[in-house]
């Protein structure tokens, strides 16, 4: 019986892991008082910010949900002509990545008029968490 | 919206012009690879993961619509399931087929050279994000990828 026990830690382990998983991925953090990158720029993103909010989705090739969240927010921001979508290929913007401390894909970051990142979602978001970061910035 | 059609993300949309599967195809593939996975390590025997790594590799080459477990969930499971299912890219789940490769190579090759500490860590990790993909729908290559090429361009 001695041999079940690795099996027994490893579900143990990963069932803790896919719990947190789960309820940690597409919830808007708000980033607190420490701003480490500083300002994002229309020069970073390769596009003009948004008049007052800019969404921007770091995807990847290997990442089914960004497929979905590209989806969700182009939808959700379609109309609203104060908020730009912009999405970055995170491959191709390894340096972007570091300084953004970008870690999985997609990572969605919600900037307001003056380049602050007011707030990121690691994972695909809900319509209602993209809908209350983006009007959470005035 | 003003919609920005940066290059970049032009490219991630259309450029590829990726394979689309039916998503539960590779999930149905996780559950039965937990099973072996599990099997292989309960009994340390390195011919289950001999086996295991084949479909890996059928999976990572050819694409996981081409294991047998895809063929099982194809002419098995699918006919059953009454509604249409989500699609998704082939490439996320062939990125998690040659992890899963990698593993099972590394646990063959320990267990071949009587590192039996080797092969326990190695299938203990495979099965770890094999379970992980069956039960939370786990994105092996949203987690993993990013920090690899991180770690390798520094």
């Amino acid at each position: 019986m001695n041999s079940l026990l690795p099996i027994a830690l490893v579900l143990i382990a990963s069932t803790a892991y896919g719990i947190w998983y789960q309820r940690t991925r597409g919830r808007v953090v708000v980033k607190g008082g420490k701003k480490k990158a500083g300002l994002i720029t229309a020069q970073m993103i390769g596009a003009e910010l948004g008049p007052r909010v800019t969404v921007v989705q770091f995807s990847s090739a290997f990442c089914t949900p960004c497929r979905a969240t590209r989806a969700l927010i182009s939808d959700v921001t379609a109309g609203m002509d104060d908020v730009k979508y912009v999405e970055i290929d995170a491959e191709e913007q390894l340096e972007l990545v570091r300084t953004l401390d970008i870690r999985s894909t997609p990572t969605t970051l919600f900037v307001d008029r003056k380049g602050n990142e007011v707030g990121r979602a690691m994972g695909a978001p809900k319509r209602a968490q993209v809908l209350s970061a983006i009007d959470a910035i005035r | 919206m003003v919609q920005d059609t940066n290059a970049l993300s032009q490219k991630l949309n259309t450029q590829q012009a990726p394979t689309i599967i039916d998503a539960r195809g590779p999930r149905f593939g996780a559950v039965i690879t937990s099973i072996v996975l599990a099997t292989a390590l309960a009994t340390n025997n390195v011919w289950v993961i001999v086996a295991q790594a084949v479909v890996f590799a059928i999976g990572a080459i050819k694409g996981p619509q081409f294991t047998p477990y895809a063929f099982i969930f194809k002419n098995l499971v699918k006919p059953r399931l009454k509604k249409a299912g989500a699609t998704e890219d082939v490439r996320p789940p062939q990125f998690a087929q040659t992890v899963g490769l990698l593993f099972a190579l590394t646990a063959a090759a320990g267990s071949f050279a009587g590192l039996d500490a080797v092969f326990t860590i190695a299938v203990a990790f495979a099965l770890a994000a094999a379970f992980l993909n069956a039960a939370f729908n786990f994105c092996l290559g949203c987690e993993i990828y990013l920090l690899l090429l991180r770690a390798r361009s520094k």
